[in-house]
């Protein structure tokens, strides 16, 4: 006999009470804090991160989650001996944290770069830049996304 | 904001009986682009970042694609797109002689498909529709609205007014109920426009991609918990008729992004 | 698939200009399910380079992040008159290329 929805309330009630496996999430694939930790440090490895250098715009309240513009720039001189090599940028609270690795060298003048990225919820966005003496510098910003009105269902 | 948005429905719901929905004065009709932010404006500003331009390219070259078993494409009847479909947008929807009543801008670019390049008619919201659609109503940008004023389209635009006024779904509804008497509140996040369609098809931020008018209609009627009209149906062209003769002077924008 | 590119038809020589680029895709994230529970398969783009006369001046990876018809804007020291190349590649053997020319003087 299949289980009736009192006896599946209880079991579910029951796990919470139990409180060692918490009560399925409604977004199992969101990357938390730990996970954006890790994609760091896959890249950045031990080295220490500094606060500065970095700057990061974008809008603090978005229209739209699904199409955010973002620009990460970087002060530096971008000679051939001190230069930006890489900007990573990472977010706190989508599926997955990491949103884009841009690689730069001497020649590209000026260290900026824009794109235009997805934010599933309010949350944290992090850059990071690499520069030629392999030191780190970050920046982070929050950014609220508000929800319209009326959305489509999804089909 | 739970609570907001349903503070919010219901200061609609009571303030809506006491107001006569009237018609916005030309010289107070206001374009969704002003009630965005500046950072969609720009993206809609500038041509190489705007995404609904990629559309327009694809449009662009379907416009020079032989099909069909008449094996002609669309230049090959119309010439250059930029002169012989500048201005024609802002005419749509407009009368079919033969049909007797109005058809939509993708509808007359089916219409050509079947009729005169024998060709199969393109899906509602399909890549190439919107492209064509998009190509073509882009060679009327900055062209002031001027749909509905054919006399033979008059009783359509008042089909379309009226299904403009009339309440409808779960949360009893009107168009006009927000977009007449609420404009520039703001309905949870996101403000209250007053629904002037000067950009269509466009880029919205939400889909992701280019998108009809008539998809807009339908989401806001699923938005009302209403069952949405087909696409194609009498009374979406009546209602995106209207539409456009209620946004007459306005300058076409396409293709807009919206959020 | 078509894109938008922006590089100045003239720059002068050792000035900085910025390059955007503008591209069809529809990046879906692999995160996405249909109405009846299956999971919609990642198909987005994953690396975007561009060479100028030759030689890589900016790479990107992109991941599922990056919204859907992805934009680039990036800068470059213009060194001498040529030809830029970009290259957008992705999941499912994705490859698309483009090209635009500069008058270095």
């Amino acid at each position: 006999m299949p289980p009736t929805r009192r006896q599946f309330l209880s079991l579910a009630g029951g796990v919470t009470a139990a409180g060692a496996i918490p009560i399925v999430t409604l977004h199992p694939l969101q990357a938390t804090p730990a996970t954006l930790n890790s994609a760091i440090r896959n890249v950045v490895g031990e080295a220490q991160i500094r606060n500065g250098r970095v700057k990061l715009d974008i809008p603090p309240l978005v229209e739209n989650g699904n199409t955010v513009p973002m620009t990460v720039s970087v002060a530096s001189a971008m000679t051939a001996d001190d230069h930006v090599k890489s900007i990573h940028v990472f977010n706190e609270k989508n599926p997955q944290p990491n949103i884009a690795n841009f690689y730069l060298g001497p020649s590209s003048g000026r260290p900026q770069v824009s794109t235009r990225i997805r934010l599933a919820d309010t949350q944290k966005v992090v850059a990071i830049a690499r520069l030629s003496d392999d030191t780190f510098w970050q920046i982070a910003a929050d950014v609220v996304v508000t929800l319209a009105a009326c959305t489509e269902e999804m089909n | 904001m739970r609570v907001w948005r349903a503070i919010a429905a219901a200061a609609l719901l009571a303030a809506a009986p006491a107001l006569l929905a009237g018609e916005i004065p030309i010289d107070a009709r206001r374009s969704g682009y002003s009630f965005m932010g500046p950072d969609t404006r720009a993206m809609q500003d500038d041509d190489t970042s705007n995404p609904g331009m990629l559309f327009v390219l694809e449009g662009e070259a379907l416009w020079g694609k032989k099909t069909g078993n008449a094996e002609k494409s669309c230049a090959d009847c119309h010439g250059d797109a930029r002169s012989s479909m500048k201005g024609v947008a802002a005419r749509y929807p407009a009368i079919d002689k033969a049909l007797a009543r109005p058809v939509t801008l993708d509808q007359r670019i089916n219409r050509c498909r079947t009729n005169h390049q024998q060709a199969t008619p393109l899906l509602y919201e399909s890549r190439d529709l919107l492209a064509l659609s998009a190509f073509v109503a882009h060679q009327s940008r900055g062209v002031a609205i001027s749909a509905g004023d054919d006399p033979q389209a008059k009783p359509f635009v008042e089909q379309g007014r009226e299904l403009f006024m009339q309440r409808e779904g779960q949360l009893n509804l009107a168009c006009t109920n927000c977009h007449d008497d609420n404009f520039d509140r703001r309905l949870a996040g996101a403000p209250v426009t007053q629904g002037q369609p000067t950009g269509y098809p466009l880029y919205r931020l939400e889909w992701q991609t280019l998108g009809s008018l008539e998809r807009r209609l339908r989401s806001c009627m699923s938005g009302v918990r209403a069952q949405a009209y087909d696409y194609g149906s009498p009374e979406l062209v009546a209602l995106e008729l209207y539409l456009m003769s209620r946004a007459r002077g306005l300058p076409m924008e396409t293709p807009a992004v919206r959020p | 698939m078509p894109a938008l590119i922006n590089v100045p038809a003239k720059a002068k020589r050792g000035g900085v200009i910025e390059i955007r680029t503008l591209t069809s895709h529809i990046m879906e994230t692999g995160f996405r399910h249909t109405v009846d529970g299956k999971l919609v398969p990642r198909d987005i783009i994953t690396s975007f380079t561009c060479r100028y006369n030759g030689d890589e001046i900016f790479r990107a990876d992109l991941f599922p992040a990056i919204a859907a018809n992805p934009y680039l804007s990036f800068f470059t020291v213009a060194k001498e008159s040529g030809k830029f190349e970009f290259e957008w590649i992705g999941d499912n053997g994705y490859s698309s290329t483009a090209s635009a020319s500069i008058i270095v003087e």
